[in-house]
């Protein structure tokens, strides 16, 4: 691969440069690969030199330390109050007593079960009031590895609050030995509204976040590792239990019963999955953007009307809509049947039964759901898009399809890469638009042998969720699924961010 | 200089040539509002049709009447309709407060992980936020919040994590001038008086926006509420509730309803929607060039 210097480089055409780029980031992966094995080589040793300077300074301060900040090594807060800090001692102190008592009453029990997710699975026992055997519930694998997990997160916050007490032990002391005054309780409380207002400003979503969406997500992580599905539902009718690698193992082997094997599954929902991304984010995209020019263009009367009546649609909750018009091109819905009735047609178009045209419904349809949105934001771009450049260009003899060329379009992808980006990723896990038109029909036959009966228009997002309501509701495949999106995601997004500014900065207007 | 004296032959010729594309973009814009118009124009005809609930080839009706809402008054429809009502009214108050404290925060301040925090954040989007449907399922079962009494389990979850959406107002407070902060910063003014007194007077559009997007949000969710409702119908909201009447045993008495209450549904959040429709642009403009 030869590599341009910079002046042969800025000789190439735009569409060279961008091949060009994107060919040196696939050749500079090896490179990128050793780095990145040096930098986490690095990042090891720094660590290992860091938790060392880390216990170091932990040990240094308990030396050079007075009494106080001693014995706040075993009772948080200690320092504090001894030195006046009321209100901060009072907060360390009774975490360090929630935290105990919490470990000490449960938090140990969900700790200990955790390595084994129970042991006691629901079983018959002999009740001797009633003379016969009666079910009784043991452990509790679900809870087990929920708790288990919050417990963790816990020791984490207590490890960082038990840290922190400690730097401002040595803090304070470096302070008052400097003859200054520590910060009051009332200076505390009004730094909260001042210049620690952020904190109070992220307490509340972060912890809703951290409960709602972290905790959720590493415990899905883990449940990938276990066989949770249900027929192990952990409590009534069979624990479940940590199986290692075995279910990617199951999703990605090509060898599989009768000929069918996950990963081929997988594969072929995959790729559906990007076609669709990729076609549903640029029709959307490149159709929206047609027509907030012709909505623009000089002399077009009533602009406001026509931006009013596609806005207006995007105001319609879209089940309504979707629903709608899956029915209206249903077997026997209003089309067939208008068509049939007026003698157009001698049987109904299998708008939703046959494979490649229910494809193609679905995004003909996403078009219709989409167009508005696009249009509203390429408006906006549209008229940012400094005039001069057009008339120059008029003036030089451009013609409208060269102006679009050389002026509309990269001004609009340059303002609008990152968006693209998330548009292709919110279509990849566009459920809503995919569940509500076809429910993933119509049933791949050759895929429905795998959990969720999979249909031609099913994307990984619609099995996932088939999966985990289906009567075998496999939820570790599920998550095995959610991880893979995950990663193929993670990649598209690393991919596009590496190649994205280059264009960017090439097609910078100046 | 050439360009400057045109011949009037040539000045006819691109007047006339622009008075055809115009004329054509005329009709194609025509042509555009009606097809995105159509179907709701279908769904508010055969709302009225009372000859017969299922499908059929024509769309004006034969019979005109009031039949399809008054069964509709008379099914479970208003529930539905009042469960969505209340989640949408809650929302849209906890969300906002919840958005504007996280943006504000995020775009004000320079604080240590914050540059981390906006990644951490970013990544955590990548995972199909589906699967923590399961957990979430459990664990508000649990504490009895599903079913019958899925509307504060669905208002929980909703407003639990809406902190994630904060990249909309937090590019409109990026572009509010930092010197306003700084002045009132010189005349002792805290943070949050700052926050109470100059930003937020300043953000109308934006609490609008998101206030408006919190709003009409519950009314399209499907999957979320129907996890947690699980086939009871106290618990559903309009969404889930409506799907189930274009069910394949359903749709032969029930499909002239869901026409109608379509119609109810849509109706008041179309007007609100139009309304506000100069914020709501605002707000998409702004929040897709700031990506």
């Amino acid at each position: 691969m030869k590599k341009y210097s910079d002046l042969e480089y800025l000789k190439l055409t735009k569409w060279q440069k961008f091949l060009y780029k994107l060919k040196m980031f696939f050749v500079g992966i090896p490179r990128a690969i050793k780095n990145g094995v040096f930098a986490i080589g690095r990042f090891f040793k720094n660590l290992i030199f860091g938790i060392g300077g880390f216990f170091k300074n932990l040990c240094l301060t308990f030396v050079r330390g007075d009494w106080k900040t001693k014995v706040s090594y075993v009772i948080m807060g200690f320092g504090n109050l001894m030195r006046g800090q009321i209100l901060r001692g009072i907060m360390f102190l009774a975490f360090e007593g929630v935290f105990i008592f919490y470990m000490i009453t449960t938090g140990g029990y969900w700790l200990s079960k955790l390595p084994t997710l129970g042991t006691v699975g629901p079983h018959e026992e002999y009740n001797a009031v009633l003379d016969a055997y009666t079910m009784a519930y043991g452990d509790n694998s679900f809870k087990i590895l929920l708790y288990g997990v919050l417990t963790i997160f816990f020791i984490i916050a207590f490890a960082y609050t038990w840290y922190a007490n400690i730097k401002q032990n040595k803090t304070a002391e470096e302070i008052l030995k400097s003859g200054k005054k520590l910060k009051s309780g009332k200076q505390d409380l009004h730094s909260m509204v001042d210049d620690q207002f952020h904190k109070t400003l992220l307490a509340l979503p972060m912890t809703g976040i951290l409960v709602f969406t972290v905790l959720p997500i590493v415990f899905m992580i883990l449940v990938a590792f276990t066989n949770y599905d249900g027929a192990h539902d952990g409590y009534n009718n069979s624990l479940f239990q940590w199986v290692g690698l075995d279910n990617f193992k199951t999703m990605l082997s090509w060898s599989g019963t009768g000929g069918h094997s996950y990963a081929a599954t997988f594969g072929e929902i995959l790729t559906w999955t990007l076609i669709w991304a990729f076609f549903a984010t640029f029709t959307n995209y490149f159709l929206g953007m047609f027509v907030a020019m012709m909505i623009n263009k000089k002399g077009i009367r009533v602009k406001k009307l026509w931006r009013t009546i596609l806005v207006m649609t995007i105001a319609i909750p879209q089940f309504i809509s979707l629903l709608y018009v899956s029915k209206m091109f249903a077997k026997n819905g209003l089309i067939n049947l208008f068509l049939l009735n007026a003698k157009w047609i001698n049987q109904a178009i299998p708008f939703w039964e046959d494979p490649t045209l229910a494809r193609v419904m679905v995004i003909v349809i996403n078009i219709w759901i989409g167009i508005p949105y696009l249009m509203l934001i390429a408006t906006g771009i549209l008229m940012n898009i400094p005039q001069d450049l057009y008339e120059s260009s008029r003036i030089d003899g451009a013609n409208a399809w060269q102006q679009y060329r050389k002026i509309t379009l990269p001004y609009m992808l340059f303002v609008t890469g990152p968006y693209l980006l998330t548009q292709f990723i919110g279509n990849m896990n566009n459920f809503n638009v995919i569940y509500l038109l076809t429910g993933g029909a119509p049933t791949n036959a050759s895929a429905s042998w795998a959990s969720g009966s999979v249909g031609h228009t099913d994307l990984l997002i619609t099995w996932l969720f088939k999966i985990t309501t289906g009567a075998e509701s496999k939820y570790y495949l599920a998550s095995v699924i959610g991880i893979l999106v995950f990663a193929v995601v993670a990649v598209i997004a690393l991919i596009v961010y590496n190649v994205l500014p280059s264009i960017k900065n090439e097609e910078d207007f100046q | 200089m050439n360009n400057t004296v045109k011949s009037p032959k040539r000045h006819m010729g691109l007047a006339r040539s622009r008075a055809i594309s115009n004329t054509v973009i005329h009709i194609v814009l025509v042509i555009i509002s009606i097809i995105w118009l159509i179907p709701f124009v279908f769904i508010l005809l055969q709302s009225f049709r009372c000859e017969s609930a299922y499908q059929v080839g024509y769309v004006v009706p034969q019979q005109w009447g009031f039949d399809n809402y008054v069964s509709l008054w008379n099914s479970n429809f208003p529930k539905w309709y009042l469960n969505t009502f209340i989640i949408a009214l809650v929302n849209a108050v906890a969300q906002t407060v919840i958005v504007l404290c996280m943006s504000y925060a995020l775009s004000r301040f320079r604080f240590k992980l914050r540059k981390a925090l906006m990644r951490f954040m970013l990544v955590l989007g990548f995972f199909p936020g589906m699967l923590t449907m399961i957990i979430l399922y459990r664990v508000l079962k649990d504490i009895g919040l599903t079913q019958a009494h899925a509307v504060p389990g669905l208002i929980l979850v909703y407003i639990a994590s809406s902190g994630m959406g904060y990249y909309v107002s937090k590019g409109f407070f990026d572009t509010l001038p930092k010197s306003l902060d700084e002045a009132a910063r010189v005349d002792g003014a805290t943070r949050f008086q700052i926050l109470r007194k100059i930003i937020l007077p300043l953000s109308k559009p934006i609490v609008i926006y998101t206030i408006l997007t919190a709003f009409m949000a519950p009314w399209g969710d499907f999957v979320f509420a129907r996890y947690i409702s699980f086939e009871n119908s106290a618990g559903m909201n309009v969404a889930v509730g409506m799907y189930n009447w274009l069910n394949l045993d359903q749709i032969t008495t029930k499909y002239t309803m869901f026409c109608a209450g379509g119609v109810i549904v849509a109706v008041p959040v179309t007007i609100l929607f139009l309304c506000l429709q100069k914020y709501y642009v605002e707000g998409v403009t702004g929040g897709a060039v700031k990506g």
